[in-house]
C-alpha cells in the first residue's frame, strides 16, 4: 500500500519528527491562502506547490514548481489541478491530480538520506543512511557503496542511543545537529515499528544553513516515503484510512474485498488458482506454451463459495479475457467448492469464452462429478488431467 | 528414518476448536498421525469432535500428553504469541500453519527462538533434536508418508500405520518407499516456499513412482522459521533421502544462498523450480515474500538470478511446473 506525500509528512509529524510547515488544498483558491499561512509561519516568500499522486517524475512534467507569491502558487495549483499530470511513470494517459500541497520553501545547507527497511538474510529492520541524499539511493549503492551506512536494529530493544549519535557523526552533522538528528532516527524507528512498515524512507533529510534559532543549522524531513506490511494493516485503522481508492486498479480492490489475492495483467487467458506458488507457476505454464495471463489470481484455502463466484466475476469483467484457465490443488480448499463456484458462476454470468478446469487434491472426485452433472450449463468446458494438459488445451482455444 | 518427523512424533494442535483447526485435526488423525491433544485457552477440560482432550495452556497439553510437536490454526493477530507458548513448554517442533502474521512480529519471535536455542545449545543452529526447529508461518505443514493400509476413517484420505502429517497438505498424494506405486525404489526429499505447488510436486514424484521421505513446506513469509539450507542439510544427512527437490519462488536470496550450499556440502541429487518466471517486477506475488525489488532499473529476487545459479550448482532444473518430476527423476539417473 502507497501513501501520498502529505500522509507521510502528517504521519512523521505525528511521531514528532520535524517538516517544514505545509497544507494540502484541492482548489486554486485554497492554495492562496496556503501560501500566506506556510510561508508567514516559516518567515520566508518562497514555497513549493507539488502535486499529490503516486507516480514520480513530477518536476519534469511541471507538477512540482517553487513560487514566490500567492499569485504563482494560485497558478501554478490551477494548473496542476487541471492538466492530467504525464510522466515516465504514469503512461501516457497521464494520472488526474486532485489535491496539491503548499509547503514553506527551506534552504538546503545539506542533503541526507534515512531509511528503515527489514533486511530478510540477517531477518532485522536495519537503518540505512547516507550523507549523499536527494537523489535515488540505488544510484549511490551503484556508484559509491561506501557512501551508504548500514545499521542493524535490535527486534526487542529497538534502535540504542549510542547506535544513532554514531551514524549522526558519520553523516557528519555537527554541535546541536548532532542531538537532532539523533532523537529524529530513534523516533523513525519508533514509528517504523507502532505502524508495521515494511519501508519508511526520508528522502531527502535536509540540514537548514546556520540561523541565530539554530546555529549548528536544523535537520528537516523534506521528502518522505512507506510501505506498510499488509499483514499488519489489520492492527492499523489509521494507516487504513490513507488508502485512497481513486488510485488503485478498481478489479483489484474488488478482489480485495472479497478475500482474494489478484493482480491485473495484460494478457488475454485468465487465471484462477489455489495458492500464490501455484498460481504463478501457473502463469509461467501458460506463457511457456506460448499464451500471456491475464492475471494473477490466488483464491487461497479458506474462500467460500461465493468468493469463487465473484473471482471469475472479476476475471470475465476484463475484455482482454478470452480463455479462462482454473487450476486448484486442493489442500485446506475443497475441489467441490470451487466446482460449485464455477457453476453459480455460469449460471449467473455465463461462460461464453473456453474453460479450462483442472481439479486435484482434497475432494477432487466430487468436484469433477459436480460440473459433469452441470455440463449443460458449461458449453465451453474442458477438463484437463494435468498442469501441462490443461495450459496446451486454453492456449489452444485462445488461438 | 525421514526428517524432522516420524510415526511415534506426537502432535498437538493449537487452535483445535477453530474451523480450520478442527478440520485439520481430524484430517491428521486420519491420516494415521498421532495427534494427541489441543489447545484453545478457556475450553480445557472439554473434548473435541474426536474425543481428543483440549487443554487451556500448551504447558498443560505437553505434561498431560507428552507431545513434541504442534501446529498453529490460531489467527495472525495470536500467532507469534502461540508460538513463543510453545517454545515456552519446551514443544520441539513448531509447525505454524497461519497465513497473515505482521513481519515484525515474526522478527521479534525468530529473535527469541534464536536466543533459546542459543543458550541451549551454544551455537545458531536450528535443527538439532534438542532445539526448537519452526516451521512456517504461512506454511502448509511437514509430512513424513507412511505405508498405506486402506484401514482409514477418511474420505479417500489413506490411513497410514507409520506416517506422519502435520499440517494442511492432502495425504494420498504422497507415496511411501514400501508402496507398490514406488516403482523407481528411489526417495526423495522436498522442500518448497509455496504450499500448493508443493503437492503439484509431491504428485508428479509420486505418478512417476519416486517416493518422498519427508515433505517440509517452509511458508512463503520473508521472516520465518527452517529456510531451504536447513532442510537440505537434514535431507543430506537422512539415510532414506535418495535425492532432494527444492521448490523456490521470486523474492530474496534464499535460493541462491541453498544453491551455493548444494555446491560446497550437498553429495545427493538434487532437482529444483523456481516459481515466478512471468511475475511483473514490484508487483507482490500474494505471499509477502513474493516480489522482485526493481527499484534504481536493477531487478533483485527474480527467478532468472535464481535458476542461474541452480545450474550453476549442479542442480537440474525444470523448465515448466509440468516437468518438476522429470527434472528429479533425471538428478537421480532414472
Amino acid at each position: 500500500m502507497k501513501i501520498h506525500e502529505y500522509q507521510a509528512r502528517d504521519l512523521l509529524a505525528s511521531f514528532g519528527i520535524p517538516v517544514p510547515a505545509a497544507r494540502v488544498v484541492t482548489t486554486a483558491h485554497e492554495a492562496d491562502d496556503a501560501y500566506h499561512t506556510v510561508t508567514k509561519d516559516a518567515g520566508t516568500d518562497l514555497a513549493v506547490v507539488k502535486a499529490q499522486v503516486h507516480a514520480g517524475g513530477r518536476g519534469k512534467a511541471g507538477f512540482v514548481k517553487l513560487v514566490r507569491s500567492a499569485q504563482e502558487a494560485r497558478d501554478a495549483a490551477e494548473f496542476m489541478l487541471t492538466n492530467k499530470m504525464v510522466s515516465v511513470q504514469t503512461g501516457p494517459e497521464g494520472l488526474d491530480v486532485t489535491r496539491v500541497l503548499v509547503a514553506a520553501g527551506v534552504d538546503i545547507a545539506h542533503e541526507f538520506y534515512l531509511a528503515i527497511t527489514t533486511d530478510r538474510e540477517t531477518r532485522r529492520n536495519v537503518m540505512i543512511a547516507s550523507a549523499e541524499g536527494g537523489v535515488e539511493i540505488e544510484q549511490v549503492a551503484e556508484s559509491n557503496p561506501k557512501a551508504i551506512i548500514k545499521e542493524p536494529i535490535h527486534p526487542l530493544i529497538g534502535l540504542q542511543q549510542h547506535q544513532a549519535r554514531r551514524l549522526a557523526f558519520q553523516l557528519g552533522f555537527k554541535g546541536k545537529a548532532v542531538g537532532q538528528a539523533t532523537k529524529l532516527m530513534i523516533k523513525l524507528d519508533q514509528l517504523f515499528r507502532a505502524k508495521d512498515c515494511a519501508l519508511a524512507e526520508i528522502n531527502p533529510l535536509i540540514l537548514t544553513p546556520p540561523s541565530d534559532a539554530h546555529p549548528d543549522g536544523e535537520v528537516l524531513a523534506i521528502d518522505a516515503k512507506f510501505q506498510f506490511d499488509d499483514n499488519g494493516l489489520f492492527r492499523h485503522k489509521d494507516v487504513q484510512a490513507f488508502r485512497d481508492p481513486a488510485d488503485e486498479d478498481p478489479s483489484e480492490l474488488r478482489a480485495e474485498h472479497a478475500g482474494l489475492s489478484f493482480i491485473k495483467l495484460d494478457g488475454n487467458i485468465g487465471c484462477l488458482v489455489n495458492g500464490a506458488g501455484l498460481a504463478m507457476a501457473t502463469m509461467d505454464t501458460i506463457k511457456h506454451h506460448g499464451g500471456e495471463p491475464a492475471n494473477f489470481l490466488d483464491v487461497g484455502g479458506g474462500a467460500s463459495q461465493e468468493a469463487v463466484t465473484e473471482a471469475f466475476r472479476i476475471i470475465l469483467s476484463d475484455p482482454n479475457v478470452n480463455g479462462i484457465m482454473v487450476n486448484i490443488f486442493g489442500g485446506i480448499m475443497d475441489c467441490a467448492r470451487i466446482a460449485g463456484g464455477i457453476v453459480a458462476a455460469a449460471k449467473e454470468v455465463g461462460f461464453k469464452v473456453p474453460l479450462v478446469v483442472r481439479l486435484e487434491g482434497n475432494n477432487a472426485e466430487n468436484g469433477r462429478k459436480a460440473l459433469e452433472a452441470a455440463a449443460g450449463e458449461l458449453p465451453t468446458l474442458q477438463a484437463a488431467t494435468d498442469l501441462t494438459d490443461a495450459a496446451q488445451k486454453v492456449v489452444a482455444a485462445v488461438g | 528414518m525421514a526428517i524432522l518427523i516420524d510415526k511415534d512424533t506426537k502432535v498437538i494442535c493449537q487452535g483445535i476448536t477453530g474451523s480450520f483447526g478442527a478440520v485439520h485435526t481430524k484430517g491428521c488423525l486420519e491420516y494415521g498421525s498421532k495427534v494427541v491433544g489441543g489447545v484453545t485457552p478457556g475450553k480445557g477440560g472439554t473434548e473435541d469432535a474426536n474425543g481428543l482432550p483440549i487443554f487451556d495452556t500448551v504447558k498443560q497439553a505437553v505434561d498431560a500428553t507428552g507431545a513434541t510437536a504442534t501446529m498453529i490454526f490460531v489467527p495472525p493477530a495470536f500467532a507469534a504469541d502461540a508460538i513463543l507458548e510453545a517454545a515456552a513448554a519446551e514443544i520441539r517442533l513448531i509447525c505454524c500453519i497461519t497465513e497473515g502474521v505482521p513481519v515484525n512480529d515474526m522478527i521479534a519471535v525468530r529473535a527469541r527462538l534464536d536466543e533459546i536455542n542459543l543458550s541451549a545449545s551454544g551455537a545458531h543452529a536450528t535443527s538439532q533434536p534438542n532445539l526448537i526447529t519452526l516451521v512456517g508461518p504461512n506454511c502448509p505443514g511437514v509430512i513424513t508418508p507412511g505405508p498405506k493400509t486402506g484401514g482409514g476413517s477418511g474420505d479417500g484420505d489413506p490411513y497410514t500405520n507409520a506416517g506422519c502429517k502435520i499440517g494442511i497438505m492432502p495425504g494420498y498424494i504422497h507415496t511411501h518407499r514400501s508402496d507398490p506405486a514406488c516403482t523407481t525404489g528411489k526417495t526423495v526429499g522436498i522442500v518448497s516456499r509455496s504450499g500448493t505447488l508443493t503437492y503439484e510436486a509431491v504428485w508428479q514424484t509420486s505418478n512417476l513412482g519416486i517416493a518422498q521421505s519427508t515433505c517440509v513446506g517452509i511458508g512463503g513469509d520473508p521472516v520465518r522459521g527452517l529456510n531451504h539450507i536447513d532442510c537440505l542439510r537434514l535431507f543430506e544427512a537422512d539415510p532414506d533421502t535418495d535425492g532432494i527437490l527444492m521448490i523456490g519462488e521470486i523474492g530474496g536470496t534464499d535460493e541462491e544462498a541453498a544453491a551455493d550450499f548444494v555446491k560446497r556440502h550437498v553429495t545427493k541429487p538434487v532437482a529444483g523450480f523456481i516459481a515466478g518466471r512471468t511475475a511483473p517486477p514490484g508487483k507482490r506475488m500474494g505471499h509477502a515474500g513474493a516480489i522482485i525489488s526493481s527499484s534504481g532499473g536493477k531487478a533483485t529476487g527474480t527467478a532468472d538470478s535464481k535458476i542461474e545459479a541452480m545450474r550453476e550448482a549442479g542442480i537440474t532444473v525444470a523448465e515448466t511446473p509440468a516437468d518438476m518430476g522429470k527434472a528429479m527423476a533425471k538428478a537421480l539417473g532414472l
